[in-house]
């Protein structure tokens, strides 16, 4: 079995438009949920969102091009190209054989889908442009990628919902673990804050109006996002020889599903999905140090989560640290086990733990170090990311310090 | 009217229950009727489009909203406040 480097990564979301930037709001415990600025928000209940604001996609892209690209598979691009530019890797040649691309997305093209229906249904018209299933389409993005880098292996699009992202990159890591590629540019994207994304939502009650406030006792709920995370894993010995900086080694993952319900989780599907990954990354409880959270903010997300934690890590659970990024970011729904594994390098690579912000009382049932309000310092040399679907559907990844 | 309201609602939490509307008295809880978190926010969505109003209700802390989901009689004092109110 050939083992696994991270030698690049890309994101925009709403803290930033890119990885440093976002870093740097990590470490500041800065959030990037703010009013909504879309069409008939006064027609919805919830008014805010971790949404990317600034983005002008004429920077980034040529006219044919923003024809065919949804706003999700923009998002992709741009961070693609960030994550090659860093990995300094070339597919043009043989490599590009050996390459492919696998991403997350729960929603695929939900502005386009949202766009159209406006023009046929609430506008009465006819005839839409050519290029609405080209754009809408939930592999859009990963095409586009495997075309921009000449990507000639495996491609494909995951989609479980808000395990998506995470579904993708360990099937990443399964294909460069295995050998049968070289490299595999993955993570995901979300772009579902448009007025029928977030109505959809709304219809569940699980959303907050003022603050996504995870493992804190006064949590009303979760706050949507949008943006894009992509890595490139990498062969470790390819990498190597060909001296790239190595952002963290992926050690291990495991996925599981409850088999229970659609939208409640299940505290043994994700004791399970956190044990499986440790297992395969032959580890330890007590060699992980942090754990990104997927910690919405709901009321049942974050004390199952908890739970969970504290029955794989035992004694161990009192000792590490975990946050959730989803109360600076959002939840970016298939795109935010991406985002949020920026957190866990941060934290392999540069000791700093990204804060649970906005945390304001203390849950009992949640009663763990949630990292509250302020970043830490902190050497780490393991760390996990959860990621719990609806659907009942769970995947954890692990990550170790180079 | 204040009749038509109550049985509308028992209606619509029977419906939800799969129980007779008989079976549905105003001390009921919902999770004496197996109503589950799912079928709680199905009811004020189906309560909701019946009576044409806003129910205030957050899933994460269904005790801590406005709207009392104690029993059976309590919605439909809920429900019958919130349609004077919003139909003002």
């Amino acid at each position: 079995m050939n083992r696994v480097a991270i030698t690049g990564a890309g994101t925009i979301n709403a803290l930033a438009h890119d990885v440093p930037g976002t870093l740097a709001a990590f470490r500041e415990g800065r959030c990037g949920i703010t009013e909504l600025d879309i069409r008939d928000k006064d027609r919805l209940a919830i008014q805010i969102g971790g949404q990317v604001h600034h983005w002008n996609p004429e920077a980034h892209f040529n006219r044919q091009q923003i024809a065919l690209y949804d706003k999700f598979t923009q998002f992709t691009l741009l961070a693609a190209r960030q994550a090659v530019d860093q990995a300094g890797l070339n597919f043009d040649g043989h490599l590009g054989y050996d390459s492919g691309v696998v991403l997350g997305t729960a929603g695929g093209g939900v502005n386009t889908w949202d766009d159209n229906y406006r023009a046929v249904y609430e506008e009465g018209k006819n005839r839409v442009h050519p290029f609405v299933v080209p754009k809408l389409m939930n592999n859009a993005a990963a095409s586009h990628v495997s075309m921009e880098f000449n990507l000639r292996g495996p491609s494909y699009t995951v989609a479980t919902a808000c395990a998506s992202s995470n579904h993708a990159m360990g099937m990443a890591f399964h294909m460069v673990r295995s050998g049968m590629c070289r490299a595999i540019l993955t993570g995901g994207s979300e772009s579902m804050l448009c007025f029928g994304g977030i109505k959809a939502w709304e219809g569940l009650r699980v959303m907050s109006k003022d603050a996504c406030r995870p493992f804190s006792l006064n949590r009303n709920g979760m706050v949507q996002g949008e943006g894009a995370g992509v890595f490139v894993f990498e062969d470790y010995e390819h990498a190597r020889k060909r001296g790239a900086e190595i952002l963290a080694e992926v050690v291990g993952f495991a996925m599981t599903s409850d088999a229970s319900d659609i939208v409640m989780p299940s505290k043994q599907g994700a004791a399970r999905a956190i044990a499986g990954a440790l297992r395969d990354a032959h580890l330890n409880p007590e060699d992980v140090g942090y754990i990104n959270a997927h910690g919405t903010g709901t009321a049942v997300n974050d004390k199952t989560e908890c739970a969970a934690v504290a029955d794989v890590f035992g004694h161990h659970a009192d000792r590490l640290m975990i946050s959730s990024t989803k109360s600076m970011h959002g939840h970016l729904i298939g795109g935010t086990g991406a985002v949020e594994l920026l957190a866990c390098i941060m934290a392999l690579r540069d000791g700093v733990i990204a804060p649970t912000i906005g945390y304001e009382e203390p849950d009992p049932e949640c009663a763990l170090d949630v990292v509250p309000n302020a970043a830490r310092e902190a050497r780490v040399d393991v760390a996990l990311s959860n990621a719990f679907a609806f659907g009942g559907l769970n995947a954890v990844i692990a990550l170790r310090r180079v | 009217m204040a009749d038509s309201v109550k049985d509308r609602v028992i209606a619509i939490i029977a419906e939800q229950a799969v129980l007779d509307v008989d079976d549905v008295s105003p001390d009921s809880t919902l999770d004496s009727l197996g109503i589950d978190s799912l079928g709680l926010v199905e009811s004020i969505f189906a309560i909701e489009e019946a009576f044409d109003i806003s129910v205030p209700f957050n899933a994460n802390d269904p005790g801590q909203s406005e709207f009392d989901i104690s029993t059976v009689a309590s919605i439909v004092a809920a429900v019958e406040k919130l349609i004077a109110e919003q139909r003002a």
